[in-house]
């Protein structure tokens, strides 16, 4: 069994979004809201936020299912008790990143934005097409996202991760 | 009316023909576009990551555009969403927009600071600022006899607390007015709200067409002529991969998938081909016909 770490949850608490997590009283409308609990049932809001109030950190942390969520804010909207459960699951991926786990493709679309600055190259090829199309020439980036990656440690968090 | 586009990588990468629809009828409209080489990922992909970096991410565009005297128009529901949220927390928070502004300078990189500008998805522009009773004095072809079934996305209504105007997320209003504007019958259905499934793509496509098939499977029982919709990502999970999808249940949709720019662009009058209509995964060559086109 897992050691509980007790301050778990006011780890996810300082993160960006995860403040109100403490207001929960477990109605279970954010899991009855949820288009992916629809199709997999192993993927429950409520349950999630009792394993963060309850201090199951590393089982949280390391498992897939934090990556599950859609982003689809259903159950923000609905959650009686105003938690941003959307804006939770951030933190708490936000928190599983920093202990070293985060899925390949996202690893991936770093590296793409690292290098062309969007989630696809632009290159000579596409803007003669899109000039063909009537449309104005995208201009190469200018490497801001791969400095601001750089500043803000993003690339050594990812590096860290890649070396375990 | 003058606007800096923000296409976003998706649009630039995968929806050309939404970019060519939106520029034809912002034209209509005298909408100005005015482009920013310096415009990049706005950020949405590293939220999940880490917030630090979505945030500079978000706001190095944002001050892009604010140096400019700028409004930010954008096209897709997921760059709305993310420039939104950074935009309000900078507006409502002056002391970390100077700290970033500031940060970046340290960084080599320079913006001025400007008046706040807005964030506004063009589907809000031409409801809000154009409005449909303009639109409809210039609607030249009514689109009658077609039923057209509006996907709205998650991110152009949600989070409500990050927008101006937010519409009630379980009964929006906004795109079924701009369809029936231009003559064309927006349908009711039971899965109209329903998440695309696009957000979890990336982890597990099983699971992120799972989450299509519902919408897919009501619309092609029943006769509704093209599903409509205004964000590149919902776009790659209803047209791009509808084929995918079909061949993994053993089903055939055979749904075409429009941005709402190229159903309006035709009712304004607009050519076909300038519309990109030729390019959207699944064939509109039907529904063409029956628009008489
Ligand atoms: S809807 Fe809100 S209060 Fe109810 S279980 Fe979910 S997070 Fe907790
Ligand atoms: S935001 Fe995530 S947890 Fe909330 S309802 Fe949508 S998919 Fe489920
Ligand atoms: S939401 Fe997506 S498409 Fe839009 S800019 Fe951000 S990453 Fe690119």
């Amino acid at each position: 069994m897992e050691k509980l770490s007790p301050k778990f949850k006011y780890e996810v608490a300082q993160e960006p979004g995860g403040e109100d997590i403490k207001l929960c009283f477990a109605c279970g409308i954010c899991t009855a809201s949820c288009p992916i609990r629809e199709i997999d049932e192993g993927y429950n809001p409520r349950r999630i936020i009792r394993m963060v109030l309850l201090g199951m950190k590393q089982r949280v942390l390391s498992s897939d299912f934090i990556w599950f969520c859609s982003s689809c804010y259903a159950c923000t909207e609905r959650c009686p008790q105003g938690v941003r459960f959307t804006d939770v699951m951030n933190a708490i991926k936000n928190l599983a990143v920093k202990q070293g786990y985060i899925p390949a493709s996202f690893t991936q679309q770093i590296d793409i934005l690292k290098r062309f600055g969007r989630l696809y190259e632009i290159d000579e090829f596409d803007n003669k097409k899109r000039v063909g199309f009537g449309l104005p020439r995208v201009e190469k980036a200018k490497g801001f996202t791969n400095k601001i990656m750089v500043l803000t440690e993003l690339d050594e968090i990812i590096l860290r991760n890649n070396e375990k | 009316m003058k606007y800096a586009l923000y296409p976003g990588c998706t649009v630039l990468g995968r929806g050309r023909n939404y970019e060519m629809a939106a520029r034809e009828v912002a034209k209509a409209f005298g909408i100005e576009f005015v482009e920013l080489d310096d415009f990049e990922c706005c950020g949405f992909p590293v939220k999940s990551v880490n917030y630090e970096t979505f945030m500079m991410m978000g706001a190095r565009n944002i001050f892009a555009a604010e140096e400019k005297g700028l409004d930010i128009c954008t096209l897709c529901s997921a760059c709305t969403g993310s420039l939104t949220e950074v935009n309000k927390h900078l507006i409502e928070h002056f002391d970390e927009k100077t700290r970033i502004i500031a940060r970046l300078k340290r960084n080599g990189i320079n913006y001025r600071m400007g008046r706040d500008i807005t964030i506004k998805h063009f589907t809000k522009i031409l409801y809000e600022d154009i409005g449909v009773s303009e639109i409809e004095e210039q609607i030249e072809k009514k689109l009658s006899n077609l039923n057209i079934a509006a996907h709205y996305g998650c991110h152009y209504l949600k989070p409500t607390d990050i927008y101006d105007n937010p519409e009630d997320p379980e009964n929006p209003h906004s795109l079924d007015e701009l369809i029936m504007v231009t003559g064309a019958n927006s349908v009711d259905y039971n899965e109209k709200m329903r998440c695309c499934g696009a957000g979890v793509l990336a982890i597990s496509e099983d699971l992120a067409y799972s989450i299509v098939r519902p919408k897919l499977q009501e619309l092609s029982k029943n006769s509704v002529d093209a599903m409509v919709l205004h964000c590149p990502f919902c776009s790659v999970m209803y047209d791009d991969n509808q084929k995918k999808i079909e061949q993994k249940f053993e089903e055939k949709y055979n749904l075409p998938v429009l941005y709402y720019p190229q159903l309006l662009g035709l009712a304004l009058g607009i050519d076909a081909k300038l519309l990109g209509l030729r390019m959207n995964r699944v064939s509109t060559r039907a529904f063409l016909e029956k628009v008489g086109i």
